[in-house]
């Protein structure tokens, strides 16, 4: 099982523990897992993400058996197409894109025309809710969380594979049951930020869509590793043994001509 | 799979839980408490110490209860709570902006066997208001819960929002009650309530709260020690268990690891409160 949510780099607003791909291996040979898709932290404010995406590649190359790039394409910048094009080349296992702190509405054509290119070159894009509880941001970390209809928008307009990280038991229903069967295929969730028990919204999204929707993500270095895996433990016995998706297996998908 | 419990056999307390009533509005509340007795066997919780609050805002403001409905949530606590004694002890919950009627809850949940006290956010912490509920519970011996928002920097609705400052004046005013503060994962900015709290040593933050940020746990122990904190769930309980798993890497001292777990609670309640855990002359002098 590889982890779809993890970061390297600093954190703007708050001091993260040495937030670097030596940690990240160590813990996820720790929580036995196989990978990460691997995201630049900083480059989430850059106005250009190509000295970012340029620095991730370098931190990750001598770990890529274990850490896959996960770069920035941004759909407003010239030049967004070859540089997409670029980095899957270069071994993209997704690309992430953040149209809150970009500014960019729900029915913006440019991130639809990212969703179309990724689905075309068969990358998942990535999306982030929030790397923060609302509650306690910085004052000027002044993006508000994704929306349901962000994601519902890309979902119909691209046959891409979308990966929702961070998304809480509401956001999720509302995209989800928004959606017709074909859309909802093509989104995945991680849980790190979704409820166990005693209220057991994880148990119950498990059982409404079904847990093959569901990814793992831990958001290291912001995030406890720990947590998902404590969720996973706490499901009650109906769902003790369903089976999430490998997030690996969305990458791995491109390589087979359909 | 394994049924031991997930986080080891030893004693455990969650010094902040819920549970729900009948009165709450939700259909569902047995199912709610169920699944918290279930998922606490699972991890190995010794001993819940929970509160009822009110209504849950069906017929009052889940943070400004109504008298009525502070009285109709203790009593279905001091039920369940009766009817579970091996594994549950209870606040009585109380609204600080009626006094009298505060007070004789307190009087009341104490004769029904609370072995403390839950303040929400009815009103700011270190509101006067406050006072004679503090010094009720220093002459019953009665710990004090209170709802905190780490760093409060505006308004938020449906509450008087305190923080770690407000709360650190109070427990100022009142040394010989011990305060925990709720949740330092539960929303806010964690990192402003520790050095807000580290000179009032008879305030303890609880652990809980949804937020699993990487580094509180160790500004925690930075800041306050492992003597001053107290482990907990309160509404998510598997950050809770990923919490215990965190100290297990931060490879504490076994001693410092049993304060976090239940000694601690043992010092605020007294041992008498949690006899499930290790004898009482186990547990260290404060």
């Amino acid at each position: 099982m590889i982890d779809c949510a993890a970061y390297i780099g600093h954190y703007p607003f708050r001091y993260l523990p040495h937030p670097d791909p030596e940690g990240l291996v160590r813990v996820l040979a720790r929580e036995g897992l196989t990978g990460a898709w691997v995201g630049h932290l900083p480059t989430v404010w850059h106005r250009d993400p190509a000295p970012g995406n340029a620095a991730l590649f370098e931190a990750l190359a001598s770990h890529r058996a274990l850490l896959a790039p996960a770069p920035v394409v941004r759909p407003d910048w010239p030049g967004w197409e070859r540089m997409l094009r670029d980095l899957v080349e270069r071994g993209a296992a997704c690309i992430r894109a953040y149209p809150m702190q970009w500014g960019m509405a729900s029915n913006d054509p440019r991130m639809i025309e990212l969703a179309r290119a990724c689905g075309e070159l068969a990358t998942p894009l990535l999306l982030t809710v929030r790397f923060e509880d609302l509650r306690q941001r910085h004052a000027l970390d002044v993006a508000p969380d994704l929306t349901a209809a962000h994601v519902r928008a890309l979902a119909r307009a691209s046959e891409g594979r979308l990966v929702v990280t961070g998304a809480g038991r509401e956001l999720i229903e509302e995209t989800h049951w928004g959606l017709t069967p074909d859309e909802q295929r093509r989104v995945h969730w991680d849980f790190a930020w979704v409820w166990g028990p005693p209220e057991e919204h994880l148990a119950h999204l498990f059982r409404t869509l079904g847990p093959d929707r569901f990814v793992y993500g831990t958001h290291w270095p912001l995030r406890l590793t720990q947590n998902p895996r404590a969720n996973l433990d706490l499901l009650p016995d109906d769902q003790r043994n369903a089976r999430i998706t490998d997030a690996g297996s969305l990458a791995a998908i491109r390589k087979t001509p359909t | 799979m394994s049924d031991a419990p997930l986080a080891g056999d030893g004693p455990l307390v969650d010094v902040h839980a819920h549970f729900c009533h009948a009165s709450a509005g939700r259909t569902d509340w047995e199912r709610i408490n169920a699944a918290r007795m279930w998922a606490g066997d699972r991890i190995g919780i010794t001993y819940h110490v929970a509160s009822i609050l009110g209504s849950y805002g069906h017929t009052s403001p889940p943070y400004f209860p109504s008298p009525e409905d502070a009285a109709c949530g203790n009593e279905a606590m001091a039920a369940l709570a009766a009817g579970d004694p091996m594994r549950l002890r209870w606040y009585v919950t109380v609204n600080p902006n009626h006094t009298a009627h505060a007070l004789g809850e307190i009087e009341r949940g104490a004769s029904l066997g609370a072995i403390g006290i839950k303040l929400l956010a009815s009103r700011r912490a270190d509101d006067p208001l406050l006072d004679p509920i503090c010094e009720l519970a220093a002459a019953r011996g009665l710990p004090v819960l209170h709802h905190v928002w780490q760093h409060r920097t505006r308004e938020w609705p449906n509450q008087e929002i305190s923080d770690g400052r407000d709360l650190a004046r109070l427990a100022e005013r009142h040394p010989r009650v011990s305060f925990i503060l709720a949740h330092l994962g539960g929303g806010g900015d964690w990192a402003h309530t520790l050095p807000a709290v580290r000179d009032v040593p008879n305030l303890h933050p609880d652990l809980s709260g949804s937020g699993v940020d990487r580094g509180m746990l160790d500004a925690a122990l930075d800041f306050l020690g492992a003597r001053r904190l107290l482990w907990a769930c309160d509404l998510t309980m598997e950050t809770g268990l990923a919490r215990l798993r965190a100290l297990d890497v931060l490879g504490l001292p076994a001693d410092d690891v049993a304060d976090i777990r239940w000694r601690n609670a043992a010092r605020l309640f007294g041992a008498a409160a949690f006899p499930r855990c290790l004898p009482a002359d186990s547990v260290r002098a404060t």
